[in-house]
């Protein structure tokens, strides 16, 4: 391919550069759907935490949620991927297996990191379900842990899923990071093909058509699962 | 700041022991706390301007978006979705790798001959700024949507011209409404120029990687690093808190007031 005489803007230089980038979208959704499981599964118990009836136990998740939300997700990424293995303790330990590779460190990351946003839209949503029908659901004599799978849990849910597709979609940018600790996912691909080529503006909208198309396709999934879940909201079929 | 470094980097290191944080941190020859401070200035500077810039072009894309127009509201639309659907590391790339042949095509077409580079601050400023008008033009447009209509007709009743209804009835009000928008906008910039680092900017996070290199201590050096930024997020949350109080006066019942007068008809 002549570069000489080419036009700013390459098409085909586009066309070329997307399949190489793709190869790097199995490791980005790798990184969302791992980090995102483990923080909605974390989420739920620091949301729990926060409205438990222990002053102690509050202060810890709110104090949690606050630095976690307070930082930057590259501070926390280079604390846990440089930072842990100043200590000589932490190198020798079992727990260097996993701490050494940037993948399970960029795991744990983003997972610490959802985990303190996503337990902000779960306290949300808990403290959203109407107390009547928890007092209804008592009546019923339903025990407190089926209380909360069957009413606590489904109104919450349905109550937080707008705001927790936004934070899948800010997942899905934030695993970009992952490329700043040599992970070649998406974004780490697309730097070393831009050292490669010298095409920046092409190789860099490819990348962008990447994330657009991955958001998009979260936004449409959990869309039609929101619509799934809320039939009694819908106008009634005559 | 650069030569103050380069200097670190040739002092032998002493072995680490219970002070030995403290030296680290030390200002002045001895240690990096001036340098890492200086660096948090510098973060500080450009969310702060990045954060004004991206105020005035998400007005101007708010209004593209409201407009009704047709290729405005589709420009408008596509700045927000693109930029908000994409990594803030690509679009920091993309203008860190283009802005500068695109800066020299520009120059040359002014005639000038000689060669032309964008420094880091600029790229840095320009991509923050992209960013943070996209997530700003969301905030404008549901607050400009959220001042009532009947206001706005009464304005025109009164004989209000456009920019005078703007000005006196609808913009004070999509302040008011738009305050906790802007204080989340502004998190979210202080929290992305740790991306900027990517540019060589020497801000917060660079000089504190340089420091943790030199040092062979990043742990420490994070760990300073997350603090200043839980600083600087704790403070602006406070001020951006203190700011909704104020201009929510005029939102807040009358109870104060009203108890006052109670007491009077009472005693």
């Amino acid at each position: 391919m002549g570069r000489e005489a080419e036009p700013p803007m390459n098409l085909d230089l586009i066309q070329t550069s997307l399949p190489k980038l793709l190869a790097g979208v199995p490791l980005t959704l790798q990184l969302v759907f791992i980090s995102v499981a483990i923080g909605l599964v974390a989420a739920v118990g620091i949301a729990l935490m926060r409205l438990s009836p222990s002053w102690i136990v509050r202060e810890i998740a709110y104090r949690y949620v606050y630095v976690f939300r307070g930082t930057p997700l590259l501070v926390q990424l280079f604390l846990i991927y440089y930072g842990l293995g100043q200590f000589e303790a932490v190198r020798e330990s079992i727990a260097w297996i996993v701490l050494r590779e940037p993948f399970w460190c960029a795991i744990i990351a983003l997972a610490l990191n959802t985990a303190a946003y996503s337990s902000e839209i779960i306290r949300g949503g808990i403290q959203s379900v109407p107390r009547g029908q928890l007092e209804a659901a008592q009546a019923c004599g339903m025990s407190r842990l089926l209380r909360f799978r069957r009413i606590v849990m489904p109104i919450a849910i349905r109550q937080g899923l707008p705001a927790y597709s936004n934070e899948i979609i800010l997942m899905v940018k934030a695993t970009s990071l992952a490329s700043v600790i040599t992970l070649m996912e998406v974004t780490g691909i697309a730097r070393s093909e831009v050292s490669r080529t010298f095409a920046p503006y092409e190789i860099w909208t490819a990348a962008a058509i990447i994330y657009l198309t991955i958001n998009f396709a979260i936004t449409r999934a959990i869309d039609a699962i929101e619509y799934r879940l809320s039939p009694h909201l819908r106008p009634r079929k005559s | 700041m650069r030569h103050g470094l380069a200097r670190h980097a040739f002092r032998p290191l002493r072995r680490a022991g219970p002070g030995a944080v403290f030296d680290l941190l030390a200002f002045g020859d001895t240690g990096y706390g001036d340098e890492i401070v200086r660096g948090a200035f510098v973060t500080l500077a450009i969310s702060t301007l990045a954060f004004i810039a991206g105020l005035a072009i998400g007005l101007v894309f708010a209004g593209f978006k409201l407009s009704g127009r047709f290729p405005l509201t589709v420009v408008g639309d596509f700045y927000t979705t693109v930029v908000r659907g994409v990594p803030e590391l690509i679009v920091i790339y993309l203008l860190l790798d283009t802005a500068g042949p695109l800066a020299q095509l520009v120059v040359s077409a002014f005639q000038y001959r000689g060669a032309f580079a964008l420094d880091a601050f600029l790229v840095a400023f320009i991509s923050l700024s992209i960013i943070s008008g996209a997530y700003s033009a969301e905030v404008w447009r549901g607050a400009l949507q959220a001042v009532p209509q009947g206001q706005i007709e009464a304005a025109r009743a009164y004989g209000m011209h456009r920019s005078q209804r703007f000005i006196r009835i609808v913009l004070p009000q999509a302040l008011r409404i738009s305050l906790p928008g802007f204080g989340n906008v502004w998190q979210l910039m202080l929290k992305n120029t740790a991306l900027i680092s990517v540019t060589g900017l020497v801000e917060l996070m660079r000089t504190t990687s340089i420091a943790a290199r030199v040092s062979k201590q990043p742990f420490t050096f994070y760990l300073f690093a997350a603090v200043l930024f839980l600083v600087m997020t704790s403070l602006s949350a406070y001020v951006f808190d203190r700011a909704e109080e104020r201009l929510g006066r005029s939102e807040r019942p009358l109870s104060a007031s009203r108890k006052g007068r109670g007491h009077g008809a009472g005693g």
